[in-house]
């Protein structure tokens, strides 16, 4: 009976969709069946699959960018107490300002192309897997950490032996809120001053008011980053 | 002020000083950035000027507009799905993947379907703030202590007056939490949405000056963003902080 609900839910939001395209018309909304075939005629569209690689490709970058600065940096200063009470109100308020206006000082910087996208798309994301991740070390209970002072274990070895693996339930829970804000990134940066990717392609279909291509690639992304967050809250709820 | 305080001051100073010696030593050069002295002075001038007046007021007062529409609905849509467990649970998922949809990929369909107005920035804004409402009214909800409801029902208090007078007050530290993420998602939802496409707004000029490489504009603008919706959410931050406390007692 688990999935009863998940089903009834797409099918509840399949209805919405279908009666407010009744309620406004073609001239605003396409259908779920018309959209559902111009997604499939674009996934088989060899021009289509460039732009998809072109975001995959920022995205899974910028995503290991994002990663590897947000665990080093909430490691370090979960477990640094000083540090940590330093850093969390900046890193909180990093995470409350709206980003978006920062990209033109990241075209600036970076210029335009691939690594402006990644590097939006890994601000975007740094930010929330470090706090979580310092959280997650926090809490950890201090017998492990003075079990690892006992063993005489070095910085590394206790965080790769202890802190990862003590925090791992949390951990998952930062990765997932940064998978999807790294997403968000890389998508806000393809839609300005980009030439290729699925954000561009949007853009592109607002200005020309393409409506069944603005709903098509909107319901690419939506199945793309609900399907990977489902299985991300999986994992979670199986280690915790 | 506490040690990890005045540490913070310090970094934050030294990394404005280093980025204001960089811009005066030619490092970074003044196409890519202007020095803070200069953005501070340009947006006091710009401030001064009222060129960008009814930019700020239309922003703000769309913000205000996304947050408090984002209150009430949250808080109505919170309190009803906390009775009807049922239609809770067939919504569950929908709240635990709500925020990992990149919301601005729904602007474009909403300019088309609202028109290239004001609605659709505060609809982004709205659509942003909502659910962090309605879940942390939900969450407030769920710890109503038996023994309050208990009371109410000895007292013959209907489900309204129940709602109104015993579970919503009670729930109102929780609600404050929705209230403070309603606001940050707000902003950026409305000043991301001038920016990508629009014709007013604080985002608006930052991406016509960008598009224009105005510096001595786009960054004191930016700073503006930064200063106005950093020292709203530490005030927030502050309040709740307070509140916290008191209820603690």
């Amino acid at each position: 009976m688990r999935w009863r609900d998940p089903v009834l839910l797409i099918v509840l939001l399949l209805a919405a969709w279908q009666l407010l395209y009744l309620a406004v018309g073609d001239v605003a909304l396409s259908s779920p069946a018309r959209t559902f075939r111009v997604v499939t005629a674009m996934l088989g569209d060899p021009r289509f699959l460039p732009h998809v690689q072109e975001t995959l490709l920022a995205f899974v970058q910028g995503f290991a960018i994002a990663l590897a600065i947000g665990l080093l940096l909430g490691l370090t200063l979960g477990a640094n107490r000083l540090s940590g009470e330093v850093a969390e109100p900046i890193l909180v308020a990093l995470y409350s300002i709206p980003k978006v206006t920062l990209y033109p000082v990241i075209l600036l910087v970076f210029g335009i192309g691939m690594p402006a996208k990644v590097a939006f798309g890994a601000i975007h994301g740094i930010v929330p897997i470090s706090l979580f991740v310092m959280n997650a070390v926090r809490n950890i209970s201090p017998v492990y950490l003075r079990t690892a002072r006992v063993l005489r274990l070095s910085p590394v070895e206790t965080a790769w032996k202890i802190l990862l693996r003590a925090a791992l339930p949390e951990i998952v829970t930062g990765i997932r809120v940064g998978f999807s804000l790294t997403l968000i990134g890389t998508i806000l940066g393809e839609m300005f001053g980009a030439q290729r990717g699925l954000g561009f392609l949007l853009m592109q279909a607002m200005s020309l008011h393409e409506m069944e291509r603005i709903m098509s690639l909107t319901l690419l992304l939506v199945v793309f980053a609900s399907s990977v967050n489902a299985g991300l809250l999986a994992l979670e709820r199986r280690l915790a | 002020m506490s040690l990890p305080g005045l540490i913070r001051a310090g970094v934050i100073v030294f990394l404005v000083g280093m980025l204001e010696l960089l811009c005066r030593t030619g490092v970074i050069p003044s196409i890519t950035a202007i020095p803070p002295s200069a953005m501070a002075e340009a947006l006091f001038g710009i401030l001064a000027s009222g060129k960008f007046t009814q930019d700020i007021t239309v922003t703000l007062r769309n913000v205000s507009i996304a947050i408090a529409c984002a209150m009430v609905a949250g808080i109505a849509l919170g309190t009803a799905l906390q009775s009807l467990p049922a239609v809770r649970r067939i919504f569950d998922p929908l709240f635990a993947t709500y925020y990992a949809v990149p919301m601005y990929a729904f602007y474009p369909l909403l300019i088309v379907v609202l028109g290239l107005g004001d609605l659709p920035q505060i609809a982004i804004g709205f659509l942003l703030a909502v659910v962090a409402v309605l879940l942390n009214t939900l969450n407030g909800l769920d710890r109503v202590p038996r023994v309050l409801l208990k009371t109410a029902q000895v007292h013959r208090l209907g489900p309204v007056r129940t709602a109104l007078k015993v579970r919503l007050p009670f729930a109102a530290p929780y609600i404050f939490t929705g209230f403070k993420l309603a606001v940050a998602y707000s902003f950026i939802g409305v000043i991301g949405a001038e920016f990508i496409t629009s014709n007013r707004g604080i985002g608006y000029e930052i991406a016509f000056a960008y598009n224009n490489f105005d510096n001595r504009v786009m960054y004191p603008m930016i700073l503006l963003v930064l200063v106005v919706v950093i020292s709203v959410n530490m005030s927030l931050h502050h309040w709740e902080k307070r509140l916290l406390e008191r209820r603690r007692r």
